[in-house]
């Protein structure tokens, strides 16, 4: 480049000769400099300005162009990625305690319809509604035929539904994959499972959402992509709970009773080994909640879990168990249960107006007596009995692993008086299920620890606070015994199992209050066994159950839930694994014989 | 020498592209593979699935009950039972095998000749 001199000699000698400033040329010439290298800095900083703008909005083009992609096309796993566990999107099989299926997934399709495309819409109506007969021709026909764009038809198939709905050949009739939850097993632990239903819906996929029981306590567990399919092991077992269905039903069938519950638990870990409540219902197709009547009534209903009883006399044990904990009384202390005895005003009365005399405790328990246990809750005193009912659990629901246990809120008195105590200690004035009556057994059976209920698999005992003493539960489980050898569930004795039990028959009250029905009961039996070292609660109740087999129709416990427990226990010890002892034969005794 | 080292540079550049072609094909063929691997597995998986689904259905319960009802005939098969519960003094062992001693006294003094 050439380089303008600022004071070219030329001009400053002309402009001296003119007598000119030279200076003024020396200004004019540095200003057009300036001016020059301002131009090409401006030139160059616009380029440069040109340069980053190109670079700015391809960079924001190719990442809003990216972003488009994405949202606009299938997801689609990675192809090279080095991780080798993939993630397993089904929802996790559930199991029972040795691993048996309970519900695992199915694959399967959904039907749906693009109606613009279909060519022969009113052939297409026909057919369909010729497969699935509870499909209404006319109203499939006003769909494929109006305005709409998509219409769903059917949410499940079966493969043999799904190629007649091929074989119709109409383009306009589309399959989308399903996943759909299945209970092998059918109506088994119908309560326990619940049932599933359909969440958000897509044409490619459809969420599998539970609805119900343990399907839906465990919902986001049983979806959770990171456990990788890896069952639910619950601590159900599968032949014990069909054994136990199967003899509940016979017996809810013999004893004319029109619900009946069972629940089976260990002592030592809480676990729910087989909960049946009757009448039950398939979670394959599960039913809609009634809209009518009393929701009691319904098969989706738990007897053993949302069903809130007055149990009846099965609660005396803990009294008793409690005033000899308290040292109040020993077994053989004598207590008069004489008439008349009168609390707060009412009459305490004995079952056929009985009148015992002086009984022992352990007669009292034997016998059933409802005044020898009342002059005990009144020596117990309410604030004892209510502290020792809340430690095994009879104030808040069972904590089970099912969304009804929230349902079965125990029922107790507003205010706790002298004769709510004295009713309560005979099991009428708090209602509670079957499954609070089983935790508080266990209590008794394992040395006087409470224990939680559960429903899944544990890896041992699983003792609570201690409730009781070591030696309140030994005596109470030789009374337990004694009602079984000599009381009044004589007809529960198994032999080579020790089964301990108490009886327990609550008249039931009236729907719309005023008092009880005189031909409606509840009768329940609470046992454990073997009772010298209990290793499992059986609870058995059964509903307005009437045993007609005698000349008078016959609804105490000992005659109708006590025959169904025994019959139960033979059947479900073996599967356990407990084996029958007879006892060592003398052989002294069998010479002389 | 500049020549030389121009060519050198230029021959590599072809190489290395040779070289890159040839592993991006074998890339792919690769992923292909892998996800081929993939799609079989998740395949075996959904039939295993649905294997151990019908195992379950064929194994519930209800029809065992119905099957070991409907073949008592043949199977005699009953609920398991307390009683069925045995000791292992009750059970009649097979009696041990006999030994016949052809030659009992070339046996007994056999063992003495020997040191």
């Amino acid at each position: 480049m050439i380089r303008t001199p600022l004071r070219p000699l030329a001009r400053i000698l002309e402009a001296r000769q003119k007598g000119e400033n030279p200076d003024a040329i020396e200004r004019e010439n540095l200003r057009i400099r300036h001016e020059q290298m301002r131009d090409t800095a401006r030139v160059r900083a616009e380029g440069r300005l040109l340069v980053l703008g190109v670079a700015f909005f391809c960079a924001f083009a190719i990442t809003g162009a990216r972003m488009a992609t994405l949202a606009a096309s299938e997801p689609a796993e990675p192809r090279a990625h080095t991780q080798g566990a993939s993630i397993v999107s089904s929802r996790a099989d559930i199991v029972d305690r040795k691993g048996r299926i309970l519900a695992t997934n199915m694959d399967t399709y959904s039907l749906y319809a693009h109606p613009q495309q279909m060519i022969e819409p009113e052939r297409a109506a026909q057919a369909l509604a010729g497969i699935f007969p509870d499909l209404d021709e006319a109203r499939l026909l006003r769909d494929f035929t109006g305005n709409r764009k998509f219409v769903w038809v059917r949410k499940k198939l079966s493969p043999e539904q799904k190629q007649a709905v091929h074989d119709i050949g109409e383009p306009g009739l589309l399959f989308g994959p399903r996943e759909m939850r299945l209970y092998p097993n059918g109506t088994l632990a119908a309560h326990v499972m619940g049932g599933t239903r359909f969440g958000q819906e897509g044409v490619h996929s459809a969420e599998v959402v539970g609805s119900a029981g343990i399907e839906r306590y465990f919902d986001a567990l049983l979806r959770d992509p990171a456990r990788e399919g890896a069952p639910l092991a619950l601590s159900l077992d599968l032949t014990v709970q069909a054994a136990v269905e199967r003899v509940l039903a016979s017996g809810m069938m013999l004893m004319n009773a029109k619900g009946a519950a069972a629940v089976l638990m260990d002592v030592h870990t809480g676990e729910v080994v087989s909960i049946a409540s009757l009448p039950t219902f398939d979670p394959n197709d599960r039913p809609m909640p009634p809209v009518t009547g009393s929701p009691a009534d319904s098969p989706l209903f738990n007897r053993a879990v949302q069903g809130v009883y007055e149990l009846g006399s099965t609660f005396k044990i803990f009294t008793a168990a409690q005033a000899m904990d308290l040292g109040l009384v020993a077994p053989e202390t004598q207590i008069d249960t004489k008439p008349p005895m009168r609390v707060g005003g009412f009459n305490i009365g004995e079952f056929r107006n009985k009148n015992y005399g002086t009984l022992s405790i352990e007669e009292i328990i034997i016998h059933s007596s409802n005044r020898g246990t009342a002059k005990l809750a009144l020596q117990i005193g309410n604030e004892r009995q209510q502290d020792f009912l809340r430690k095994l659990g009879f104030f808040e629901p069972t904590p089970v692993e099912i969304t009804e246990a929230q349902g079965g809120q125990p029922l107790l008195p507003k205010t706790w008086t002298d004769l709510s105590s004295v009713t309560i200690s005979y099991g009428h004035g708090l209602s509670s299920s079957p499954l609070h009556l089983a935790a508080g057994y266990s209590a008794i059976a394992n040395g006087g620890y409470a224990v939680k209920p559960t429903l899944l698999r544990q890896p041992g005992p699983q003792y609570g606070p201690r409730v009781m003493s070591e030696r309140a539960a030994e005596r109470s489980r030789v009374m337990l015994r004694k009602v079984v050898t000599e009381g009044t569930a004589s007809f529960g004795e198994v032999k080579g199992y020790q089964v301990g039990g108490k009886t327990g028959t609550a008249d039931k009250p009236r729907e719309r209050g005023g008092g009880y029905y005189d031909d409606k009961v509840i009768a329940t039996f609470a046992t454990i066994f073997p009772a010298h070292a209990p290793e499992y609660v059986l609870v058995v109740t059964l509903d307005e159950p009437v045993d007609t087999m005698g000349e008078k129709p016959r609804r105490t416990a000992g005659w109708t839930a006590v025959p169904v427990a025994a019959e139960m226990i033979g059947r479900i010890a073996p599967l356990l694994g407990l084996r029958p002892d007879y006892g060592v034969p003398d052989p002294i005794h069998l010479a002389s014989d | 020498m500049r020549t030389f080292l121009y060519i050198l540079t230029f021959m590599s550049v072809i190489g290395l592209a040779f070289w890159a072609y040839h592993e991006n094909y074998k890339t792919q063929e690769a992923l292909a593979d892998v996800q081929d691997l993939r799609r079989d597995i998740g395949a075996h998986r959904e039939r295993l699935a649905v294997l151990r689904a019908e195992w379950a259905f064929l194994n519930r319960p209800e029809r065992l009950r119905d099957l070991a009802e409907l073949n008592f005939p043949r199977l005699e098969l009953m609920p398991f039972l307390p009683e069925q519960f045995g000791r292992v003094d009750q059970i009649s062992y097979p009696a041990p095998p006999i030994i016949e001693f052809t030659d009992p006294i070339d046996l007994s003094s056999e063992g003495g000749q020997r040191p």
